[in-house]
């Protein structure tokens, strides 16, 4: 299934896009998604141990499940106040 | 109540005045500056972005969290988004109680909060020519100009 993920600050820098169309199988997890993001940007997999996830703007962990046709937020560690 | 991400300056009378009350006998209100040097480095300026939707409903979370910690009359938070030169209000939070110490401890919770958990990132435009985002606990490359 096609996984789009919206990327901020230094995943969108070192991807050069803010948004990446991922290729995943059905019931991937968000841990599977991480893989293949690593995968298909290696610039990026050095990075991506600390990088959070979101499913429809709320956290989600490395077990949850993609649903398809969903929008996932790549997280980097954040940096505001 | 006031929770808003904004383009613009911070009108940091208009966020104190959202928390005043009558019924009040403390406001509190903290401010995030823009700082000139981090780690001995010079900062020229900054530049911050947020995932939208998802940094307001987190804003809107941690207000309804430290109204369930502490007993708080009015509670507003309001972060600046986009370039900011040094000195510049990044981030006003104002907070009313009837006494003063769960003011004091919901603003010093609510920034602690917004430094873990809002998707907020700033970006350090350093004085000699390189920006680089800041991601603790991540070592990030200097962006090129334009990006």
């Amino acid at each position: 299934m096609r996984t789009s993920v919206r990327l901020f600050a230094v995943a969108r820098q070192i991807a050069g896009c803010d948004r990446v169309e991922l290729e995943l199988p059905e019931h991937a997890t968000i841990g599977d998604l991480r893989q293949q993001l690593g995968r298909d940007i290696p610039a990026l997999s050095g990075l991506l141990g600390p990088m959070l996830f979101a499913l429809d703007a709320r956290y989600v962990n490395d077990a949850s499940l993609v649903p398809p046709n969903a929008e996932i937020a790549c997280i980097p560690p954040v940096s505001g106040g | 109540m006031m929770i808003e991400l904004t383009h613009n300056p911070i009108d940091v009378a208009r966020v104190l005045a959202s928390a005043e009350s009558r019924s009040a006998g403390a406001v509190v209100l903290f401010l995030g500056t823009t700082r000139e040097e981090s780690e001995g480095r010079r900062t020229a300026s900054l530049d911050y972005e947020c995932y939208p939707e998802m940094a307001e409903s987190e804003l809107s979370r941690l207000e309804k969290e430290a109204r369930q910690r502490w007993s708080l009359i009015e509670c507003s938070v309001v972060h600046r988004l986009g370039h900011l030169e040094i000195g510049e209000v990044s981030v006003a939070i104002a907070v009313s109680s009837a006494h003063r110490q769960p003011a004091f401890e919901a603003g010093q919770w609510i920034i602690d909060r917004i430094k873990h958990v809002v998707p907020i990132w700033k970006r350090e435009n350093w004085a000699d020519g390189e920006s680089q985002w800041v991601h603790p606990g991540l070592e990030t490359p200097p962006t090129t100009a334009g990006e």
